[in-house]
């Protein structure tokens, strides 16, 4: 019994157990949800899956299980990206406790019960559970936003941090992490409010559908704004957190802050005025110019870091040594990169799309536009999901010849099937439809050795985890027990000031 | 050792894919007669009907006739060679304009007299002249002879559906006979009847769900993706009837109304010109789309300047 219970306080009561439970719950969802598309329909697993899991999938209804299966990974990469800023950012233990276990009660309610109504028949019991489920989940985020709150006195920073602050010490980086959040709320009101209207004059509907349809209803643009823009924020929020993983600050951190607020601020409000604005896009433009900067800021801080460290002992580093440095740990290089590689799949992309779009995309039939849209989205959210996995395999304490293993499949692996899907999504620039055979069977074969040698990856690295939980001295213990001792200390520490908060209320009534 | 051995299988497994594929251009099929008449239409009754996705029960309060099977290139050979004859069509290079972009392309091209525009945000203005019906780029299975100035069809491909052809062409050809394109909702109707299982319209012309010897679509492994890969090719016209084609078993795949490839081989162009838009939809999907697409309701759309080894269409009338 105590064997469970040792292991279940690890899972859900310290942060890297809840990370680790919540990315084994994308990875069970995504192993047996990937299994109903793409190439594994081909290969026939899909009827297997749908076969031995009993799942009632009806064809009219495959748009709204998909939205569904979205909003379940998405609520669990929420949930992930919580975890970290709780236990980044200095707040409250109470605080800490209160978001965590909220956001996780709300996610596994979402996911457990979503899925179950998508794809084992309508049983409106699991549809009002899943929206519970998101409804915790959004209550968490206001929890986080009280916890966060950067005019606190106690969270000021002193002059001269080297952290991005105002004048009067409010610490802008946290600014920035509560705006996200703030921005991340607001967007979700816009998704919520719409799904109220579902069966009452709105109709499920995928985006990348409607993408040609001149008169789009208020509805409609209103979920299209919702997506774009939680994504966006979700991927800044991995931007902030990996800033603070990799320390970011001086002058760098300093300019990149008040542009990441700025840039989210301008984005959201972009994104969601897509609904009463005609160039609202002009505004998402600017918006993501700026929070591409900051990003660009944290890219150029990073790298920096990883050669002055690597060459430390070098007086002179020549080109070849500078860069071994920066190669060396692909853990901590690979989030800056996949952000840059990210400006070629997704951000290069759009852009080339807005730019060219009446004269090359708009010629193509509407279908090949849509594999492009589905595609860049689809990539983005992989690559956030790739830099999430770097800083939980860093936290998990992954060392030696695993963790560049590790690190640089990762990084290799999902850079061929993104690039690759890239190539297959914008094939038409390069060759006409009677002659795609070639340019699609390579594309579409790297694009599967990639994504299956990464998920591959990701299988062993969660396998070793299972393995490692199942030790009585694990790294597990070691990571609870470190965090025990944290949380202790910080408690501690907020007690004392409490009880010297109430002897000072004492004295001043007994005075 | 291992390392080597890891790097070699990948590259090998790279090469092997990037090895030259055959292009649908490439290779000629055996003839293969499936025994559909494409000379046949259907009667699709007066009658409401589940339209789109959410099965919006809609009217259509007369009836009408459509082609049991989409246009084969034999048919619309014979209409080009009589529309030649007759001076409706001429052949040549043709200026193609989309926007401020202009190019040309050989082909057989006629009059169109051009759409009302309203100049709505990414609408493209269609002017009347003269418009590419089909276009001689490599996937065309016709041949023309210079001197006879007349079109064949390229015998294995007779009975195949017509590509490379643009909406402008469809609706020439519809239009050369008195009939006309079916907008989107007599194509679906004609495509998925007025039945409702468990409260939903049928997504396939046949019925709830899709097996690989339903119709030609993506890796659907029918007999010509053996020839021509996973991509694929047209089959005949009527292909999947339920006969068995050298071992290959088909299913009957008919629509409630008896049409055929209701749901892939080829996108169909349908007649609506909607406003505020330069668009034309395509039903159906394709030998190039997944499963997916070949759901009734799923559209896709192009300029109809646009032209495809995967587009094709059939008449109302």
């Amino acid at each position: 019994m105590q064997f469970i219970k040792v292991r279940l306080d690890y899972l859900f009561r310290s942060t890297r157990g809840l990370t680790l439970v919540a990315i084994a719950v994308v990875s069970i969802i995504t192993a047996i949800f990937g299994t109903l598309s793409g190439p594994m329909v081909e290969w026939g697993i899909k009827d297997i899956t749908v076969r031995l899991l009993g799942m009632k999938l009806i064809e009219t209804e495959r748009e709204g299980r998909i939205i569904m299966l979205y909003h379940t990974i998405a609520m669990t990469v929420l949930a992930i990206e919580v975890y970290f800023m709780t236990e980044m950012l200095p707040m409250k233990r109470h605080e800490q406790v209160m978001i965590n276990g909220t956001i996780t009660a709300g996610y596994l309610t979402a996911a457990i019960f979503g899925l179950l109504f998508a794809y084992w028949g309508h049983n409106f019991t699991y549809h009002g559970l899943f929206l519970a489920g998101q409804s915790l989940v959004f209550f968490a985020g206001i929890l986080l936003l009280a916890a966060l709150w950067p005019w606190k006195k106690e969270y000021r920073l002193e002059k001269g941090s080297p952290y991005a602050h105002t004048k009067s010490g409010i610490d802008l980086e946290r600014t920035a992490f509560f705006v996200m959040a703030l921005a991340a709320l607001v967007s979700a009101s816009f998704g919520a409010v719409t799904g109220s209207f579902w069966s009452n004059g709105h109709e499920t509907f995928l985006a990348e559908d409607l993408i040609r349809v001149p008169h789009k209803t208020y509805l409609q643009k209103a979920i299209i704004g919702h997506l774009h823009i939680m994504l966006t924020l979700v991927a800044v929020a991995i931007t902030l957190i990996v800033g603070r993983w990799m320390k970011f600050k001086g002058i760098l951190h300093k300019i990149a802050m008040p542009l990441m607020i700025i840039g989210v601020i301008g984005t959201t409000t972009g994104a969601l005025s897509v609904v009463w604005l005609e160039w609202a896009h002009t505004i998402i433009y600017v918006g993501s110019t700026f929070i591409m900067l900051a990003a660009l800021m944290y890219v150029i801080y990073a790298w920096d870091s990883l050669i002055r460290e690597g060459t430390a002992g070098i007086r002179k580093p020549n080109f070849f040594q500078k860069l071994g440095a920066l190669l060396k740990d692909p853990l901590k290089f690979g989030p800056g990169w996949q952000m840059v590689f990210m400006n070629f799949t997704v951000s290069g992309v759009g852009i080339f799309m807005a730019v060219k779009l009446e004269e090359i995309f708009r010629v193509w039939p509407h279908r090949e536009e849509r594999v492009t849209l589905t595609g860049h989205w689809h990539i983005l959210a992989a690559l956030i999901a790739t830099i999430i996995l770097m800083y939980f395999a860093d936290l998990s304490g992954l060392k030696g010849k695993a963790r560049k293993w590790f690190g640089w499949l990762l990084i290799i692996m999902s850079d061929i099937a993104f690039g690759s899907a890239t190539l297959f999504s914008m094939k038409r620039l390069f060759v006409d439809e009677i002659n795609q055979q070639g340019i699609v069977n390579t594309t579409m074969l790297l694009i599967d050795m990639g994504l299956g040698i990464l998920l591959i990856a990701l299988a062993i690295f969660m396998i070793w985890r299972l393995y490692d939980l199942l030790q009585k001295k694990g790294h597990w213990a070691l990571e609870y027990a470190a965090e025990r001792r944290v949380n202790a200390e910080a408690e501690l520490a907020d007690q004392k000031r409490k009880l010297e908060e109430l002897n000072a209320i004492l004295k001043e009534v007994s005075e | 050792m291992k390392r080597t051995s890891f790097i070699l299988i990948l590259l090998t497994l790279t090469l092997a894919a990037c090895a030259p594929a055959p292009s649908v251009g490439a290779i000629t099929p055996p003839y293969v007669d499936p025994g559909i008449d494409p000379e046949s239409w259907a009667v699709v009754p007066a009658g409401e009907f589940p339209y789109g996705q959410h099965d919006h029960m809609t009217p259509v309060d007369y009836e009408y006739e459509i082609m049991v099977t989409d246009v084969t290139n034999e048919q619309y050979a014979r209409f080009l060679n009589a529309s030649l004859a007759d001076g409706t069509i001429r052949i040549g290079e043709v200026e193609i304009e989309i926007g401020e972009k202009v190019w040309t392309e050989e082909g057989a091209y006629g009059f169109y007299p051009g759409e009302p525009f309203h100049g709505y945000e990414h609408e493209e203005e269609i002017k009347a002249g003269d418009k590419l019906y089909v276009s001689f780029e490599e996937g065309l299975r016709l041949t023309f002879d210079e001197q006879s100035k007349t079109f064949t069809a390229i015998p294995e491909y007779g009975n195949h559906p017509m590509t490379m052809v643009t909406w402008f062409g469809a609706n020439a050809y519809c239009q050369y006979y008195d009939w006309r394109l079916p907008t989107e909702i007599e194509w679906e109707k004609a495509g998925r009847g007025t039945e409702l299982v468990n409260g939903y319209g049928l997504p396939f012309p046949w019925g709830e769900h899709i097996e690989r010897n339903n119709a030609n679509y993506y890796s659907s492994s029918d007999l010509f993706e053996k020839m021509f890969g996973k991509l694929g090719n047209t089959t005949p016209v009527g292909f999947y009837n339920g006969r068995t084609y050298d071992g290959y078993v088909t299913l009957d795949s008919a629509s409630p109304y008896g049409l055929y490839d209701m749901a892939g081989n080829v996108w169909q162009w349908t007649g609506d010109d909607y406003p505020d838009q330069h668009y034309r939809m395509l039903r159906g999907g394709s030998f190039y789309t997944y499963a997916v697409d070949l759901r009734v309701w799923k559209n896709n759309s192009a300029g109809p300047q646009f032209y495809s080894p995967a587009v094709g269409f059939r008449c109302t009338r």
